[in-house]
C-alpha cells in the first residue's frame, strides 16, 4: 500500500456505542441470534444500548418483553437450546435477581448436567455499578453471585475498545455469559477511542494497562479508571505500578496476574462491589496458593463497604471505592 | 407480534358508567359534607402536582439523585383510595410513590427531605426517591423492583389475619408490574389463604415505553384473577368521585368476606415516565397525551364543583397559588437541610428492633 494513500479516519467511540455497535455486528453475521429485552425495540433501551436495532432487523428479532425477567431468561434459554443465539438486556443489572434461578439453576448447570449435549449460548447484558446517585436497586455491581455458580462466564469492561471486543466474544461464545456494563462511562468523553471493526477480545484475557515493577494493581470496571489516576500519583512518589486489567473474571487469567506479581511481589486488588465474598477476595486467596513465596507483603483489597448503596451522594461516595483509598492502600503495601 | 394500539379509549367515561358503584345516596345531589370533602380532594390534587412539580425542579438541579418518577396526572387514583380507607389500613406501592405518604400523614417536607437526601427524609436519604417509608402512617414503601412488592402486600394481609384486626391491605402496582410472574404467586396465596387485600393495578396504560397493548396479552390486566377465584373488575381512575365510590365499595367488601380483591383503576400519566424520559414521542403521541388531559382529574372535579357552587373560579386559583408557595417553601426547606454524616452510612444495616415493636 502506498504511504500517500491516507486510511480512512476511524472515528472515536464512547462506551455505550461501542457496545452497540458489537451487537449490531453480530446481528448482521448471525441470522440466528435474537435479541430480547424490557424497552428495548421502540424505545431504543432505557439508555440507548439498542438504539436502531429494531428498526434494522425487526420485531421479531429484537424483542420488547413484558417486565417478567425470569421468563425473559428463561425463554431465553429455551431458544438457546434450539440453536438461538440470544441477548438479554436486563435494564439495570440490579433486577438480574428477578432471574436469578434460570440463570444459576438451569443455564450455568446445563453443559454438564447434560455432559455437553447442550449449550446456552446467550448474554445477559446490563447496566452496573454506582457513582450514579441510583440508592440501592439501582447501583449495584453484583457479578459475585455469578462467579460462584460454575458453567457461567462473567465479564466486565471497562474501556469502549473492551467493550466492543468482548460483546462479539461473548455473542460467538456457546456458553452463558453475565456481562457487567458500566453505566458510569456509557458516555464518558475522556474514554472514548478508535474501535476498528474486527476487534475481537477473548474471554478469559486480562490486560496489563501499565508496567511497572513495585506493585500490582488489579481491577475491572469503573474503578480501573481510578487506579490509572492512582498509579501516576504513585509515580510522583517514585513508585511504579503495574496495572492490570482483569476484563474478564471468569474465566480468570490467572497467568497475567501472577506473572505480574511474581515480578512485584506486592498486590492490591480492588473491586467495586461490597467486600464479604467480592471478587478480590477471590483473587487474593489465588494469589497466596500461586505466588506464596514471590510475596514481599500481604495482598490488600479495596471494595465498596459492607452496606447497600445509599442513594444520597455523600453516602454513596463514602462506602463506594475512591482514589484516595486506592492510593493510601497502595502505599501501604509498598512501603510494608 | 405486534398487535395495532386500540388508543386511548378509557379516557371516555364508559368506565364509569359501568361501575357497579351506587349512584351517591343523595342520588346524584352532593351533600355539604361531600362537598367539604371533595373541596379537600381538589386541594390535594393541587397539592400533589406542585409539589412533583418542585421534586423535578429538584431533580433538573442536581439535588435528588439520578431517578425521579412524578405521579402528575394519577392523583385521583391514591387521593380517593387512600382518601376511603382507614387510617390503620396498610399501604405498599412501586416507586413512583411521593403522593401515598403524603395522603397518609407524612409531610411534604419529609418526602421532599428523602428524594433530596437529608437527614430529616422518610429514610435519612438512604432510600431516596422511590424507596420512601413510613410504618407509623402504616406506609411500607416505596420498592424500586418491579411487581416484587404485590408479594409483600400479601403479606401485610395476612399479618392482619394473623393478629385477628380488622385492617385491609391496599397493593398499588402498575400495568407493567402485573407482568411479573410474582404478582400472581402472590394472587394464589392471597386466595387461598382468603387474605383482606387489595391488588390495585393503576393502570396508566404504559409500562416506561412500553405501551399497554404491546405488553399485556390481554390488556384487561384485572381479567387476571380469574384464575384464581378472586372478585375483580376495571374502574376509572381521573373522576375522583367514582373512584372514591368504586374504593368505598371495594374496601368494604375485603373488610367483610375476608377475601382478596384485583381492581384495575384506569389512569393516565401526564408526564414522562422518569425526570429523564427524553422522548416521549417513541410512544406516544402529544394527541393521546391531549386527549387523556381533557379527563385531567383537577379538571373534572373543579368542573364539578363549580357546578355545584361549592367553589368560584377564583377559588381555584386560589388554590393553586397556595400549593404553589407551599411547595416552594418546601423545597427551599429541604435543600437548605442537612444532609447525613459520611459516618452514618455504616449504621442501619442490621438492626436492634425486636418484631414486637414493628407495626
Ligand atoms: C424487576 C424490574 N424490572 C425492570 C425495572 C425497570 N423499570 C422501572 S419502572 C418500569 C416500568 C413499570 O411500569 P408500570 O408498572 O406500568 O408503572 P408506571 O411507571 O406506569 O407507574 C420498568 C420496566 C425494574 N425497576 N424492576
Ligand atoms: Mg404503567
Amino acid at each position: 500500500m502506498s504511504p500517500e494513500i491516507a486510511a480512512p479516519p476511524i472515528e472515536k467511540k464512547n462506551y455505550l456505542t461501542a457496545l452497540k455497535d458489537a451487537i449490531r455486528l453480530e446481528m448482521q453475521r448471525n441470522p440466528d441470534m435474537i435479541c430480547i429485552g424490557e424497552d428495548i425495540g421502540l424505545l431504543g433501551g432505557a439508555f440507548g444500548v439498542t438504539e436502531g436495532l429494531q428498526e434494522e432487523f425487526g420485531a421479531d428479532r429484537v424483542i420488547d418483553a413484558p417486565i417478567s425477567e425470569a421468563a425473559i431468561v428463561g425463554s431465553a434459554i429455551g431458544m438457546a437450546l434450539r440453536g438461538r443465539t440470544v441477548m438479554v438486556e436486563m435494564q439495570f443489572i440490579d433486577f438480574i435477581s428477578c432471574g436469578f434461578d434460570q440463570i444459576v439453576n438451569n443455564a450455568a448447570t446445563m453443559a454438564y448436567r447434560t455432559a455437553g449435549k447442550a449449550s446456552v449460548p446467550i448474554v445477559i447484558r446490563g447496566p452496573s455499578g454506582g457513582y450514579g446517585g441510583g440508592g440501592p436497586y439501582h447501583s449495584q455491581q453484583n457479578e459475585a453471585w455469578f462467579a460462584h455458580s460454575p458453567g457461567l462466564k462473567v465479564v466486565c469492561p471497562s474501556t469502549p475498545r473492551d467493550a466492543y471486543g468482548l460483546m462479539v466474544a461473548s455473542l460467538r461464545d456457546p456458553n452463558p455469559v453475565i456481562f457487567y456494563e458500566v453505566k458510569d462511562l456509557y458516555r464518558k468523553r475522556e474514554i472514548e477511542e478508535e474501535i476498528p471493526e474486527d476487534t475481537y477480545v477473548p474471554l478469559g484475557s486480562a490486560s496489563v494497562v501499565r508496567e511497572g515493577s513495585d506493585i500490582t494493581i488489579i481491577s475491572y470496571g469503573n474503578p480501573m479508571h481510578m487506579c490509572i489516576k492512582v498509579a501516576g500519583m504513585l509515580a510522583d512518589d517514585g513508585v511504579e505500578a503495574e496495572l492490570i486489567d482483569l476484563r474478564t473474571l471468569v474465566p480468570l487469567d490467572e497467568e497475567t496476574i501472577y506473572r505480574s506479581v511474581k515480578k512485584t511481589g506486592r498486590v492490591l486488588v480492588v473491586n467495586e462491589a461490597s467486600r464479604t465474598c467480592g471478587f478480590a477476595g477471590e483473587v487474593i486467596a489465588r494469589i497466596n496458593e500461586n505466588c506464596f513465596e514471590y510475596l514481599d507483603a500481604p495482598p490488600l483489597r479495596v471494595t465498596r463497604a459492607d452496606t447497600p448503596v445509599p442513594w444520597v451522594q455523600p453516602l454513596e461516595l463514602a462506602v463506594l471505592p475512591s482514589v484516595e483509598q486506592i492510593y493510601e492502600t497502595a502505599l501501604r503495601i509498598a512501603k510494608f | 407480534m405486534r398487535r395495532n394500539g386500540k388508543g386511548a379509549s378509557f379516557l371516555s367515561t364508559k368506565e364509569s358508567k359501568k361501575s357497579k358503584s351506587k349512584p351517591s345516596a343523595s342520588n346524584g345531589k352532593p351533600t355539604r359534607k361531600e362537598l367539604e370533602q371533595l373541596v379537600e380532594d381538589l386541594r390535594w390534587m393541587y397539592r400533589i402536582r406542585e409539589f412533583e412539580d418542585q421534586s423535578m425542579r429538584a431533580f433538573r438541579n442536581g439535588l435528588a439523585g439520578g431517578y425521579l418518577h412524578v405521579y402528575t396526572g394519577m392523583e385521583a387514583v391514591a387521593i380517593g383510595w387512600i382518601g376511603e380507607k382507614r387510617e390503620d389500613d396498610p399501604v405498599i406501592a412501586a416507586y413512583r410513590d411521593h403522593a401515598y405518604p403524603m395522603l397518609m400523614g407524612v409531610s411534604p417536607y419529609e418526602v421532599m427531605c428523602e428524594i433530596m437526601g437529608r437527614r430529616d427524609g422518610t429514610s435519612k436519604g438512604k432510600g431516596g426517591s422511590m424507596h420512601l417509608y413510613s410504618a407509623e402512617k402504616h406506609f411500607f414503601g416505596g420498592w424500586g423492583i418491579v411487581g416484587g412488592h404485590t408479594a409483600m402486600g400479601a403479606g401485610l394481609a395476612f399479618a392482619i389475619k394473623y393478629r385477628g384486626e380488622d385492617r385491609v391491605a391496599l397493593c398499588f402496582y402498575g400495568d407493567g408490574a402485573a407482568n411479573a410472574g410474582i404478582v400472581y404467586e402472590a394472587m394464589n396465596m392471597a386466595s387461598l389463604w382468603d387474605l383482606p387485600v387489595v391488588f390495585l393495578i393503576e393502570n396508566n396504560q404504559v409500562a416506561m415505553g412500553t405501551r399497554l397493548e404491546y405488553h399485556a396479552a390481554d390488556p384487561e390486566l384485572h381479567k387476571r384473577a380469574v384464575g384464581f377465584g378472586i372478585e375483580h373488575e376495571r374502574v376509572d381512575g381521573m373522576d375522583v368521585i367514582q373512584v372514591r365510590k368504586d374504593a368505598a365499595r371495594i374496601l368494604d367488601y375485603v373488610r367483610k368476606n375476608q377475601r382478596p380483591y384485583v381492581v384495575e383503576v384506569m389512569t393516565y400519566r401526564f408526564a414522562g415516565h422518569g425526570a429523564a424520559d427524553h422522548d416521549q414521542s417513541l410512544y406516544r403521541s402529544k394527541e393521546e397525551v391531549e386527549q387523556a388531559k381533557k379527563r385531567d382529574p383537577i379538571l373534572l372535579l373543579s368542573q364539578y364543583l363549580l357546578k355545584h357552587g361549592a367553589i368560584e373560579e377564583s377559588d381555584l386559583e386560589q388554590m393553586q397559588k397556595e400549593a404553589e408557595k407551599e411547595m416552594a417553601e418546601v423545597y427551599e426547606k429541604a435543600s437548605a437541610a442537612p444532609k447525613p454524616d459520611p459516618h452514618e452510612v455504616y449504621e442501619d444495616v442490621y438492626t436492634d428492633m425486636q418484631p414486637e415493636e414493628g407495626h
